[in-house]
């Protein structure tokens, strides 16, 4: 026998919600999802009024609700932003076109104004023909840095003030495992923060932070929304993939340990930039395309240079840790 | 036999011909619970691609369960005993982000 919701004590409850143990009807469950998220926006002062927001869309299941989730919370507590769709095609056939067809019928459906920016022309290569060049190990890393600064650059056409991305707290318990096993601590300390590049031109936002994925899922479910679930055609990035199982097994075991891994990790502290016991890279612009980098060259124009020379194969043996994309 | 309208979703679907609802009739002997019926689901209905539905001899974690709209966790999960007509629903969440 089912019970009642332990919210409303009315209706047939539908969701053990995993943060809390608790069992609440759809009707509640939708409530507290949208105000937890809206707590989120509120508490870390993700946005204010009149800011132009791009939320990065890829049609999957995080950015559909995020999507969703940001319309009907800046219609009810009045937010006063302006939200755009934007994604990011990289050229992979029988993958991305899809996707983008989910986004295209987001972009209907939710009203939004869409952007779509390509690899093809912002890099002069699709991610088809980069893998034909340096095969299949770790072109994620060109992916990655690729992607990133493709979002930016389209931001920047939308004359957005913000990037809102769907990252979610497994996403999130994810990174922060993934960084602390590369030893990488200037990462371990950003990944964890809801906005990073605050005071930056464009700073990213992640208002599903403490959301569960299992949520996400369940929100989309009961909402019937519309999007495209599919793994990427050339995705094996098999450490990231190891670091989610274990999570996954974990919160099969304790369901908190996902929100307890972020917490534990928003206590990190590390020295500033100029202790010099951590070397925390100074931020300057690319000397070719003025985008944010710690070098003379930004990562993408270093891996475009080696694509169009032919020595990509080689940055790529050394680019696990130095070119590694994820935050 | 029992009647059971299934759905898959997440990308599951995939390792059905991209079909995201079927009807099955089950024996009731021997596919009594949620877990049988998961038994019953790699051995019958998949062909390829088992590790996408079943991890370490049980359903792979981070694939949600519903019962007639209902999360399994909140109806006994893996020893829900099946009822003629009940809706079931595997959910992956480990699919694009
Ligand atoms: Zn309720
Ligand atoms: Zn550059």
């Amino acid at each position: 026998m089912v019970r009642a919701c332990s919210s409303c004590k009315v209706d047939k409850a539908a969701v053990k919600r995993p943060k809390t143990g608790k069992a609440v009807c759809k009707k509640c469950f939708f409530g507290l999802f949208e105000d937890e998220v809206h707590q989120t926006i509120i508490s870390n002062k993700l946005f204010s009024k009149g800011e132009r927001v791009a939320i990065g869309a890829s049609g999957g299941k995080d950015s559909t609700v995020l999507a969703y989730v940001l319309s009907l919370l800046n219609r009810r507590h009045s937010y006063g932003l302006d939200l755009f769709l934007l994604s990011v095609d990289e050229g992979i056939s029988g993958y991305r076109d899809d996707s983008l067809a989910a986004v295209q019928r987001n972009k209907v459906e939710y009203g939004l104004p869409l952007l779509v920016v390509d690899y093809k022309r912002l890099y002069g290569w699709t991610m088809d023909q980069i893998v034909q060049v340096i095969g299949r190990k770790s072109n994620c890393t060109f992916c990655g840095v690729f992607r990133r600064q493709a979002l930016d650059r389209g931001a920047t056409l939308l004359k957005a003030d913000k990037v809102a991305t769907g990252h979610n707290a497994d996403d999130i318990a994810e990174t922060i495992f993934l960084n602390f096993l590369r030893g990488d601590f200037p990462r371990l300390s950003r990944c964890v923060d809801a906005v990073t590049g605050r005071g930056s031109e464009l700073p990213r936002v992640k208002p599903f932070k403490y959301t569960y994925e299992k949520e996400i899922v369940m929100y989309a479910y009961f909402k019937q929304l519309d999007y495209f679930a599919t793994e990427c055609v050339y995705s094996p990035n098999a450490y990231r993939g190891h670091a989610r199982q274990f999570l996954k097994d974990l919160e099969a075991k304790r369901p908190s340990a996902i929100v307890d891994v972020i917490h534990a990790a928003e206590q990190f502290r590390f020295p500033e930039p100029g202790n010099p016991d951590v070397a925390m890279p100074v931020q300057r612009k690319c000397e070719r395309c003025s985008y944010i980098s710690s070098q003379r060259l930004c990562k993408a124009c270093i891996l475009t240079d080696s694509l169009n020379n032919g020595t990509a194969a080689q940055v790529n043996r050394f680019s696990t840790n130095k070119f590694s994309s994820n935050e | 036999m029992t009647t059971l309208e299934l759905q898959f979703g997440g990308g599951l679907e995939a390792l059905f011909s991209h079909k995201k609802q079927m009807e099955v009739r089950v024996p009731d002997e021997s596919v009594r619970t949620i877990k049988d019926l998961i038994e019953y689901i790699r051995t019958t209905l998949i062909r390829e691609r088992h590790d996408m539905f079943i991890s370490q001899g049980t359903l792979r974690p981070g694939i949600l369960v519903l019962v007639n709209d209902v999360d399994w966790e909140l109806v006994d999960a893996r020893e829900y005993v099946l009822k003629e007509g009940d809706h079931i629903s595997f959910i992956s969440t480990l699919h694009g982000g």
